[in-house]
């Protein structure tokens, strides 16, 4: 069913938001993100301001932040575009957030490669430390969203919490990352297989392996 | 002009012109939902398919693709008939199958399309998704499960209507079209999207559930709620007409009207005066037509009689009138009811000279004290167009009033118009093709007219191919009224000096009738609204969608409208009422029925007799240019309540409630 998601009231909402307005910092960074796009083209500016304005809230409220309706509107008298043209754009991307959020925004992908990696178990994790699929835990730490691919593959399963990406995850190691961040440490960010970097094949190369020491022409034996 | 080959058939098409546009010039059908010819190219319905080589070997949108030299292009194959098939399907998975509680039934394009280019079964078996309604205010009722996302609405409103209020929100398949925040749509036009929708998902909430269109009776008329003259197609039944519908009219009102025009008509069965009234001791009493008649001839009026028209009234009314009057020896005849006595020496000087559908072309406009949005909102859409895609520059001098297009607004102070700023003045001096629009509130200050006709000359903004001096009236009577001589020197003032014993009130309502208190006040009209509580004698008369008529628009056009219903209880036409009347008083109008009534209008005034623009030359007079300074008023204070019927009607009451006024009737959406 495609309804609406659970937009908070909008008097409230504009009682408490209502007066938003950029802090000192973040209108030097708004006027150098408007300058980046030609005259008469500021409508353009519509998103990274609008991720600007959703940190912003996520400052104020210690979260990862969310766009109140007051300040969608605040963005859009900003560049002079109507509201409906922000509002457009804040819902159709799912990184802008209608409704508060936690702390933590975990986002765990579920499509194919995930899940056939194991993002059930990386989803058990998150459902055993009291999470459910859009809600806030009582204790406003976590929000546990399923998202589609985020186009780390290679690393399946893995979860985006704020801005960061975990990857190559299993039960445990979700477990420690959500322990980590409750108790307000940093845990190890990307890949948590110690064999890994980044995104390289495990225990060394399987192509191309010529390729690691010097230059090889291939083509010869094609 | 590209040469391309449609099924066979090889056509040359004008440069630009799309696949589509070359198709239907071929005189072929392409089925489609989001293309428009009024709005700009979405192509995300993917209906119009066709098949197009050279190019990729796929079907091609036709909306969205421009023709090429040698293109050659099919219509009828079996690739394209299979992709239709194939989106038709799509669109249908999640269209509800309620066609039978659907007031789209009957005039649905889905439908329509589905039953000539669908499958004829579903391979579907899933969930169908659903969407919750969507509050869009007084005029428009959705059922959003039904949208098929064609942008439509959202591109009039943004495009035609200027109130960029409607957009698609979400993604996907959970894509929704809302109103902001679901707030009424504060637009006088947002009726239009009705039209537009192609499916039932935007339906008139005011007709919810009315009737079905084969069952209506279709009539053509002429608008008479403004002085636009938007053509219109009277939808009745029976003894009631259930809807006006715009036609097409590219001169006039393109293919859109304003809310107003759709959504009086629950007026017309309300508050409608279906008897005669005489006032005796005080109290108005039902009577008979011949103790009504009794009543006037007792006033023993001789030669000193009057007729003042409202803003309703056609031309023949007021020629049958006109005849009375003049036959029974008097001139006294007046239509600016609310006081205007601005010159009508010549008409061109009053007149909308630059015509609606060429307003849109001028490069410098000024409003002079109109609120074109509320005085004439299909003249506004011109404007708009004119500001909006054309890039005009735009100058006020009035009352300050969102347009839906920037404005430059000069100030509200009349002496403006004498002097205007330099940069106005400039910018107007150098337009090749300036525009002058004075409004009603400009019209109604001294020296405004004078200033602005002078102001017209010091531009030069009447040369070879353009006039560029122009009148928006509120009235749909005016310019008829004009032309058939219902106007003084002094305006209203002459008549009350005159002190006439006995004055017909055609209609209406807006004069100060604490003037006429020692007249024998007639009133002639439909609805028992001010008029009627003033009047001694009550005439009950025909609404507009109850005769044949002629009326003449702002811009002089003459236009005929049909009768669509018979008038209520014992209220008769008008042109009958002043014939039967005559025959009271003992005078000769000199017309027995309603053709011979015309005959003699047109005889009198032959610019009546031929529809099209009346002409009326350019030879204004030389008037006073010096307005006063003080601020110019603003005449209409509430777009949806000018009339008798508005009064009349709920929708409209509502609208101005809401609209206007700000109550708040947001439903909760469940």
């Amino acid at each position: 069913m495609a309804d609406a998601p659970q937009i908070p009231d909008e008097a409230e909402v504009r009682a408490r938001w209502g007066a938003f307005a950029w802090t000192a910092e973040n209108a030097e960074k708004a006027k150098a993100i408007i300058a980046r796009y030609p005259a008469g083209r500021q409508r353009s500016a519509v998103m990274p301001l609008l991720d600007l304005a959703q940190r912003q809230v996520g400052a104020e409220t210690e979260t990862q932040g969310w766009l109140p309706v007051p300040v969608i509107e605040y963005v859009a008298a900003e560049l002079d575009m109507p509201f409906m043209r922000a509002y457009e754009v804040a819902s159709f991307y799912t990184m802008y957030n209608l409704a508060p959020v936690g702390r933590y925004h975990v986002q765990v992908c579920g499509t194919t490669p995930c899940l056939l990696r194991g993002s059930d178990d990386i989803m058990a994790a998150c459902k055993n430390r009291g999470m459910t699929k859009g809600k806030t835990t009582p204790d406003g730490l976590f929000t546990l969203t399923e998202v589609e691919c985020m186009g780390t593959c290679t690393n399946a399963p893995m979860v985006q919490i704020n801005d960061d990406n975990y990857e190559d995850l299993d039960y445990d190691s979700m477990v420690r990352i959500l322990d980590d961040l409750a108790a307000g440490k940093q845990p190890k960010t990307g890949t948590q297989n110690p064999k890994r970097h980044t995104s390289e094949p495990e225990g060394g190369p399987t192509t191309l392996k010529e390729m690691v020491k010097a230059n090889h022409d291939y083509r010869k034996e094609w | 002009m590209p040469k391309v080959t449609v099924d066979g058939v090889e056509l040359d098409v004008p440069q630009g012109a799309t696949v589509l546009q070359a198709c239907e010039m071929a005189g072929k059908e392409i089925p489609r939902f989001c293309y428009h010819e009024r709005l700009s190219i979405a192509g995300n319905c993917r209906m119009c398919l066709v098949e197009v080589s050279p190019g990729p070997p796929k079907p091609q949108a036709s909306c969205a693709l421009p023709t090429a030299e040698g293109q050659v292009i099919k219509t009828d194959s079996p690739m394209v008939k299979k992709a239709r098939e194939g989106v038709m399907e799509f669109l249908l998975i999640n269209h509800p199958l309620d066609c039978p509680i659907c007031d789209q039934g009957g005039e649905c394009d889905l439908q329509d399309q589905s039953v000539a280019y669908g499958r004829g079964a579903t391979r579907y078996d899933e969930n169908k998704r659903a969407v919750t309604e969507k509050y869009m205010g007084p005029i428009v009722k959705t059922v959003m499960t039904r949208c098929i996302q064609c942008t439509r609405c959202v591109r009039f409103a943004e495009e035609v209507a200027g109130v960029e209020d409607i957009g698609a929100i979400y993604r996907g398949e959970n894509m929704q079209i809302t109103s902001y925040l679901e707030h009424a749509v504060a637009s006088e036009l947002s009726g239009n999207i009705v039209d537009l929708c192609p499916v039932g998902a935007l339906t008139s909430k005011p007709y919810a559930f009315e009737a079905r269109p084969w069952e209506l009776t279709k009539t053509l008329g002429i608008d008479m709620m403004d002085a636009v003259g938007t053509n219109v197609r009277i939808d009745s039944r029976g003894r009631q007409v259930l809807r006006v519908l715009p036609r097409v009219n590219d001169d006039v009102n393109e293919e859109w009207a304003s809310d107003k025009t759709r959504h009086h008509v629950d007026g017309l069965i309300r508050r409608r005066l279906d008897r005669p009234y005489v006032r005796k001791g005080g109290q108005l009493a039902e009577a008979t037509w011949a103790e009504a008649f009794d009543a006037i001839k007792a006033a023993k009026a001789g030669k000193s009689v009057a007729a003042i028209a409202g803003d309703l009234v056609d031309c023949e009314t007021m020629f049958a009138a006109k005849a009375l009057v003049n036959a029974l020896g008097s001139t006294l005849l007046e239509g600016r009811q609310t006081g205007l006595d601005y010159d009508v020496s010549s008409l061109s000087a009053v007149n909308f000279n630059t015509t609606i559908a060429e307003a849109e072309n001028a490069d410098v406009i000024l409003l002079i004290g109109t609120n074109l949005r509320w005085e004439a909102p299909l003249i506004n859409t011109r404007i708009r167009k004119a500001a909006w895609k054309k890039g005009a520059k735009v100058f006020a001098v009035g009352p300050e009033k969102d347009q839906t297009y920037k404005v430059t607004w000069l100030g509200d102070d009349a002496s403006l118009v004498a002097k205007l700023p330099a940069s106005a003045l400039d910018a107007l001096k150098s337009a090749e093709r300036p525009l002058i629009i004075l409004g009603g509130g400009g019209l109604a200050v001294p020296g405004v007219h004078g200033a602005a006709l002078a102001l017209a000359k010091s531009v030069n903004a009447v040369k070879d191919g353009w006039n560029g001096f122009s009148v928006v009236h509120m009235a749909a009577s005016r310019m008829g009224g004009l032309m058939l001589g219902y106007a003084q020197a002094g305006g209203i003032k002459d008549i009350v000096a005159a002190k006439p014993k006995l004055a017909f009130f055609l209609g209406a309502d807006e004069v100060d009738f604490t003037a006429f208190d020692k007249t024998l006040k007639v009133y002639v009209g439909h609805h028992g609204d001010k008029g009627a509580h003033a009047a001694d004698v009550i005439l009950p008369a025909a609404a507009w969608t109850e005769k044949d008529f002629t009326t003449v628009n702002t811009e002089g056009r003459v236009q005929r409208s049909e009768k669509a219903v018979f008038a209520p209880g014992d209220a008769r036409e008008d042109w009958s009422i002043f014939r039967a009347l005559a025959d009271a008083l003992g005078a000769s109008v000199g017309f027995d029925s309603f053709d011979e009534c015309r005959a003699a209008m047109i005889a009198a005034v032959p610019a009546l007799g031929t529809e099209g623009l009346a002409g009326y030359g350019w030879s204004v007079p030389k008037l006073d240019a010096k307005p006063a300074k003080g601020p110019i008023p603003s005449p209409i204070k509430d777009f949806y309540l000018t009339n008798a019927i508005c009064r009349a009607s709920p929708t409209m009451q509502r609208c101005s409630e809401e609209l206007v006024h700000g109550a708040d009737f947001a439903e909760a959406a469940e």
